[in-house]
């Protein structure tokens, strides 16, 4: 197996779970209606804990506590997407990227349930039924607010065509991205890609909201070499703010 | 100026001097009553209500609401102006005269509770 690969992708899972599940959980306390801010923010704890789930894969790779990982980094040190870092603005543009993510995020997870690499494959099995139930969440909202009136319908497309480029960029294909592929480890950016659009398109249509045309389509790369916005830095700070006080409480 | 030390305030920039309107009384979505059942074959046990705009965020709302915790295989969403409600005020026709207690379903209580001891819940 070649570890390099592995952690690689393992670092910009576990990172991007863990930036959204931050970014989303800001929510708490916010969100529209109460029963939409509990769903939001479990949903949010839900993501922070498949996110330890693979810091501990890393940390059984030589790689060091799922804490240190998660909260001594600085933010050049990070491999998730830039578009999970991108602050929530209103709730439309952070339905609209959990509609985007989580999608993305459920193809991945099927994939590597068949992964070679077999601790993943049993993360992936172990977090199907969250992952269901997130993606129900999401395409619910997107179907409703696009359709609802004309108002939610232009927010939510405008929160889509600004989404856009940014979510093109989670498939942003790694170094390893061969040896990832022959040995039966994930099946390649690329492929989730194609699966992703597949997947979405229909039900962006449903929702009466259009797909900005592919003639300008121009990914945002960058996030997995750790080059990010100036947003990644202030989230990192306050997400792990109360860890720094003291690294060796006992929680 | 944000004086307060709660992060929801700070965050939201919620200005404390001049604050928002609340909402109007019932400009609001409406009330879904919520079935929740804890494995199959078990009854459907009502657990509460969620506020939703149709009976699919009912559904993704009372999933979290009250199926997070313990065990859950199903729930069930109804509008509560679906529920058809006896008034109060009628709570005399329940009543009924003492020689007929051999129409009181007493027993179905005490095999319940038989049959929750056999299957150890």
């Amino acid at each position: 197996m070649n570890t390099q690969a592995i952690k690689e992708l393992l670092y910009k899972m576990a990172d991007d779970l863990l930036i959204i599940g931050h970014r989303n959980s800001e929510w708490t306390g916010l969100g529209p209606i109460l029963e939409e801010d509990i769903s939001f923010s479990s949903m949010a704890q839900d993501k922070i804990g498949q996110s330890q789930a693979i810091f501990q894969l890393l940390n059984d790779l030589g790689e060091q506590e799922p804490d240190t990982v998660a909260f001594m980094r600085g933010a050049a040190q990070f491999h998730n997407a830039r578009f999970l870092e991108l602050p929530n603005g209103e709730y439309d543009f952070s339905l609209v990227r959990h509609f985007l993510f989580d999608h993305a995020d459920q193809l991945r997870f099927e994939a590597l349930a068949n992964s070679s690499y077999e601790p993943l494959a049993k993360v992936a099995k172990k977090v199907k039924g969250e992952l269901k139930y997130h993606v129900f969440h999401a395409n619910t909202w997107l179907v409703k607010l696009g359709q609802a009136n004309e108002n939610s319908h232009n927010r939510m497309q405008a929160a889509l065509n600004q989404a856009w480029n940014y979510a093109l960029g989670m498939f942003e294909e790694s170094a390893h991205e061969d040896a990832l592929i022959t040995e039966g480890i994930f099946e390649g950016e690329l492929a989730l890609r194609d699966k992703w659009l597949a997947t979405i398109t229909p039900i962006i249509l449903k929702a009466g909201l259009q797909i900005p045309a592919s003639n300008e389509w121009q990914p945002i790369y960058g996030g997995r070499i750790c080059q990010h916005t100036e947003h990644l830095s202030p989230l990192v700070e306050e997400m792990s703010e109360v860890f720094r006080y003291d690294p060796t409480a006992e929680w | 100026m944000i004086k307060s030390l709660d992060p929801r305030i700070t965050r939201a920039e919620i200005d404390l001097e001049n604050p928002i309107d609340p909402l109007k009384e019932l400009d609001q979505w409406e009330t879904y009553e919520v079935f929740h059942q804890k494995r199959r074959g078990d009854q459907h046990m009502h657990v509460g209500i969620v506020h939703a705009p149709n009976a699919e965020m009912a559904f993704i709302f009372a999933k979290e609401q009250y199926g997070r915790r313990g065990l859950s295989v199903n729930i069930w969403v109804v509008k509560t102006r679906d529920v058809y409600s006896s008034e109060y005020d009628d709570s005399d026709i329940f009543e009924t005269v003492p020689e007929k207690q051999y129409r009181e379903a007493g027993g179905y209580k005490v095999m319940e509770k038989i049959n929750k001891y056999k299957k150890g819940v």
